[in-house]
């Protein structure tokens, strides 16, 4: 129907290779980036401030924890650990006098330093083990950002963000802010969806798939693992500088807790392990579908449709998150993207059931 | 040196409560093999739970039993409804199926029984035992007892015939199968057991800070002792206790004044990195050989 194909007709290898297989999707593609790029034009600034914006900033982040989990399979339960550093980093570093570019790419330098230490507990665990190695790194980087007064500004303490501009454009109005996001964000799902056609990215899915079998076809698992994490944690603590720059605005060592570690894994997982549409899509139901739902409760109890008190409704967004994530796992657990590629299939080969195998 | 030896006795009754906690899931794990990151949201269920048995009037020896009841039937429906399914998924569906189990009684228990801290009050004296110039406080003391007791329960019950058909299923489930082991029952009744054992954590734990949903938070502590004593050991639960909770009081007792408070969690971040680096199959615990 809209892909006016019905079914995949490549006749050679160098188009079944190509990035866009078929037009149709390419045009989509491009069509949803004018739509995003307009944005400012058409949502009011509420919505974009505290709907759009984060969803982007947070595709950003679950596409750069979806490069280490999906693509390298290492699991990282203290990813927000990392953006912290970006953070922080960034801030301290354009308080210092540093021109704004170059401390994004600095403070990403700095994460993916100290990053690859979180990598060296995946040389010598996996699975489990290294889910609570991070998840013990999470904590010390935490306590190290809450109680090194140079770093936080001391305990308690909110770090705003100094006026910065970007390429000589002034980065001060929401739009100006969410420009810098999206571009981004742009920036890094093209870097994703070219990384997996490179030998890096088929080293990574070598090692992910098994590692002592990807050493025996000549893939060295020590510098790969630790490459992963290296790129993952520059992507990720840039990701947490244009959040503390674009989003906040105004840093505190709460808004990089354990729980928000867990979200971005929640994200990587309802989206989809290792997906680039599911970072995107994953990222935006885990962050907007537990508010829409609450406003839709809370909408209902303020019209006497539904009897529940103000503590049921006060916990009903932790109780929708849960349940979201327990849902997705037991009943999709390829992900929305899975969901997504069902439906493109389907359509694909509209009017037919099936393509001829 | 009172001082010392205060904050070493009060650090290992802390640490046998952290194993109260760590024990069902060292016994989740250890039939099952699955990490049940849950645990703390499940002692915090279990100390809404008799909260609520004893809102109703009951005796705290009758409350504890109901609530044990409760728990275990929790348990089994956990497992039937969600962690059966997940056999044979890897590793990081498994973690985050409990995570989210966590969060989703987060919300749920104290969004409908009131998230205000709940007393439970067990009738013991809030007055401290003191020794020549040690003060001991006699929840964790009953708390330690409780504990030591609940994992010699354990020890013995893994020699019954139940307990050896449980060991079997961790062995292998293959096998346990194959020779007629309900390998399915076997998991569930592992989770009912780790139900009662939240039960006493929940009960004592409450009693001595409120139920609420700060119990869940007992989870960190817990796989700091799990993973110290070994993932798949009763007795390393009661040794990784009693070390977690020994450095994680000491080194704050000395450290906190000046390092700006809450070097607890870093002591126990610190016991999990080093376990896991150096030895990452615990004090106690079996090292897997992993085949290529």
């Amino acid at each position: 129907m809209f892909y006016r194909l019905s079914g995949t007709y490549h006749t050679s290898y160098q188009a079944d290779r190509k990035l866009w297989k078929i037009p149709t999707d390419r045009w989509l593609v491009i069509a949803l980036l004018v739509l995003a790029a307009l944005a400012p034009l058409y949502v009011s600034p509420l919505y974009l401030g505290s709907y759009v914006l984060p969803w982007v900033i947070w595709s950003a982040a679950a596409l750069s924890l979806t490069l280490l989990m999906g693509l390298a399979g290492q699991l990282h339960f203290g990813f927000a650990a990392v953006m912290a550093i970006g953070a922080y980093a960034s801030i301290h570093l354009v308080r210092a006098g540093v021109p704004f570019e170059l401390a994004l790419l600095l403070s990403g330098l700095i994460a993916a330093v100290i990053g690859t230490v979180f990598g060296g507990a995946a040389l010598r665990v996996k699975g489990l083990y290294l889910v609570m190695a991070t998840l013990a790194m999470q904590y010390l980087v935490d306590w190290v950002v809450v109680n090194v007064p140079a770093i936080s500004g001391g305990a308690h303490a909110t770090l705003r963000t100094p006026d910065v501009g970007f390429l000589f454009l002034p980065i001060d109005s929401l739009a100006s802010r969410y420009w810098l996001a999206l571009g981004w964000a742009v920036a890094l799902t093209v870097f994703f969806m070219n990384v997996k056609r490179t030998s890096f990215g088929r080293a990574l899915v070598a090692i992910r798939d098994k590692d002592f079998a990807a050493a025996v076809i000549g893939v060295d698992p020590f510098r790969t693992k630790l490459t992963a994490f290296a790129t993952s944690s520059f992507m990720g603590g840039v990701t947490g500088a244009i959040l503390a720059f674009c989003f906040y605005r105004a840093v505190t060592p709460e808004q990089f807790g354990f729980n928000v570690s867990i979200q971005l894994v929640a994200m990587v997982l309802v989206g989809g392990l290792g997906s680039v549409i599911g970072s995107w899509l994953g990222a935006g139901f885990v962050l907007l579908a537990p508010i829409f739902l609450t406003n839709l409760v809370s909408g209902l109890a303020a019209g006497g449709w539904v009897p529940v008190s103000q503590n049921f409704l006060s916990h009903l967004p932790l109780m929708i998150y849960g349940a979201m994530i327990i849902g997705f796992l037991l009943l999709e657990p390829l992900g929305l993207a899975k969901i997504y590629d069902n439906i493109r299939k389907y359509f694909l080969v509209w009017p037919f059931r099936h393509a001829r195998s | 040196m009172a001082y010392f030896l205060e904050l070493l006795i009060s650090g290992a009754l802390t640490g046998l409560m952290y194993s109260l906690v760590a024990l069902g899931f060292v016994l989740i794990y250890k039939s099952a093999g699955v990490p049940n990151l849950a645990q703390g949201a499940l002692v915090m269920t279990a100390g809404y739970a008799v909260w609520m048995v004893m809102a109703w009037g009951l005796n705290v020896w009758i409350a504890i039993p109901v609530a044990a009841a409760i728990m275990f039937g929790f348990g089994l429906i956990v497992e039937r409804l969600l962690l059966r399914r997940m056999v044979g998924q890897p590793v990081i569906m498994v973690v985050m199926l409990t995570l989210g189990l966590e969060i989703l009684l987060r919300g749920l228990v104290p969004g409908i029984l009131g998230s205000t801290p709940k007393p439970i009050d067990l009738g013991i004296d809030f007055a401290p035992i003191i020794i020549g110039d040690v003060f001991i406080n006699r929840t964790s003391l009953y708390g330690g007892i409780a504990a030591l007791a609940l994992v010699g329960a354990s020890l013995l019950f893994f020699r019954t015939r139940l307990g050896t058909k449980l060991r079997a299923v961790s062995d292998d489930h293959v096998s346990s199968w194959a020779v007629g082991i309900s390998v399915e029952r076997a998991i569930g009744i592992s989770w009912g057991l780790a139900g009662i054992a939240a039960v006493v954590a929940g009960a004592l734990w409450g009693s001595s800070q409120g139920a609420d949903w700060t119990l869940s938070m007992l989870l960190f502590p817990a796989v700091a002792v799990v993973i110290l004593g070994g993932v798949d050991s009763v007795p390393g639960v009661v040794v990784g206790g009693i070390l977690v909770g020994v450095l994680g009081t000491v080194i704050p007792g000395y450290l906190d004044s000046f390092a700006g408070g809450s070097t607890r969690d870093v002591v126990t971040s610190l016991i999990i990195l080093l376990t896991i680096m150096v030895r990452p199959f615990g004090i106690f615990g079996r090292e897997d050989i992993e085949r290529i």
